[in-house]
């Protein structure tokens, strides 16, 4: 799993007012390669949740982003790597998404996060 | 598979480990997903500007429709809820996110964030109660619900479906309409049983532009496709319409026309009848002597 999908995935268990984000617990990360584009991160940056995404990041052992982010930052190379890196090249293999309101735990396996809830949770 | 996989069993029991590898390891299946997803990419009009999109891919099983995704250039995060599936999924090494949940339940997505959505053949499924807590029209609510919720503004929803009857079919849409959603159905080849292919084509938020959606391939002139509309009684009315036996002919002539046949032959030619082609003497009367 990616940070792009993890600052998109909510809890959406049934009574929880804000289920995002949910905190990451990571037993194992991997690093893919992916290749870059410039205009797909200018228009991720609009829509990130920063103070999450940095979070999420630390929490996965990336800890090179900065805790505030504006736009102007996007004209440096660095930024953009950096940016990139953490957004599509770091993949949570094992680990465990929490509810930060229920406490609820999904598992991640083999880099799947397992959302399925229970009947009493929907 | 000779039936519907729906009446067989529920869809993480369904495609299991042995059936999720026969079912991706299938070319002929292989290559009706490619084609019906390129077809809902091009549904979907994403703005042509080169830049890559974040889609959605409801149902992506083990990521053949993911693959067209990839191809095009855009980022995917896939959803199914056969863990089977998604192994083979991982297995293939797709580039798409994966999540296993179900579709039934929300789809729990931050609001606004994803710029397009596909699904192929997945979401029928929603309309069997395959437990004793399901209701088809709660988890088609939830659903469209949580799906209007994370698409942004303008983005477009397109999804394959086969559904049962003509009921199934409603029961899809309303709960779409319901949702927000303005849309609705695009066929593909509508004369053949066979080649016959169904795309839900929604649209979000914008209700005050007037969005056109294409006509199916093939689509006979005459037949009634749904348009775009703001209003869902027009939208029942719409499809109500197409299904009811169509109106006589006002012409007060007795019998049919020389259009009339040359239209009929043209429809059946369509079909891939054999049809005699056309002379001057079409549509002429015989002689008395026969």
């Amino acid at each position: 799993m990616r940070l792009i999908t993890h600052n998109m995935l909510s809890s959406n268990i049934k009574g929880v007012v804000n289920g995002f984000p949910l905190r990451i617990e990571a037993e194992k990360v991997v690093e893919k390669t992916v290749e870059m584009n410039g205009e797909f991160l200018k228009k991720m940056f609009e829509k990130i949740d920063w103070k999450a995404f940095v979070d999420a990041s630390r929490a996965m052992g990336y800890t090179e982003l900065p805790e505030e982010a504006d736009s102007s930052m996007l004209d440096s190379d660095e930024f953009l790597n950096r940016f990139h890196h953490a957004l599509l090249e770091l993949h949570l293999e094992e680990g465990v998404l929490v509810c930060p309101e229920t406490g609820r735990r999904f598992p991640v396996s083999k880099g799947i996060p397992n959302m399925l809830l229970h009947e009493d949770e929907v | 598979m000779a039936s519907r996989p729906e009446v067989v069993a529920p869809p993480e029991i369904f495609y299991d480990d042995a059936e999720a590898r026969k079912y991706t390891s299938s070319s002929r299946i292989v290559q009706i997903q490619a084609t019906l997803s390129e077809r809902a990419l091009e549904l979907l009009a994403l703005p042509d500007d080169s830049v890559p999109k974040l889609l959605l891919d409801i149902g992506c099983g083990s990521g053949l429709s993911g693959e067209t995704l990839s191809e095009n250039g855009h980022h995917w995060i896939g959803l199914d809820i056969s863990a089977s599936m998604l192994n083979v999924a991982v297995e293939r090494e797709v580039e798409g996110d994966l999540l296993l949940g179900d579709m039934g339940q929300g789809l729990g997505i931050r609001p606004g964030v994803i710029d397009g959505a596909i699904s192929i053949s997945a979401v029928q499924w929603l309309c069997n109660a395959d437990k004793s807590s399901h209701n088809p029209r709660l988890r088609l609510k939830a659903f469209f619900t949580s799906l209007y919720k994370c698409l942004s503004n303008g983005a477009r929803a397109v999804f394959q479906v086969y559904p049962e009857n003509i009921d199934q079919r409603e029961l899809i849409l309303n709960a779409a309409m319901h949702a927000g959603f303005a849309g609705g159905i695009v066929v593909d080849f509508p004369h053949s049983s066979k080649k016959r292919k169904e795309f839900l084509v929604l649209t979000c938020g914008q209700r005050s532009v007037n969005v056109s959606i294409s006509k199916g391939k093939n689509e006979d002139r005459e037949s009634c496709s749904d348009e775009d509309s703001e209003d869902e009684e027009k939208q029942t009315v719409c499809i109500s319409d197409r299904h009811r036996p169509r109106k006589k002919q006002k012409n007060n002539k007795s019998g049919k026309g020389k259009e009339w046949l040359l239209r009929k032959k043209e429809q059946m030619r369509r079909r891939g009848n054999v049809v005699p082609p056309n002379t001057k003497y079409t549509g002429r009367k015989r002689k008395d002597r026969f």
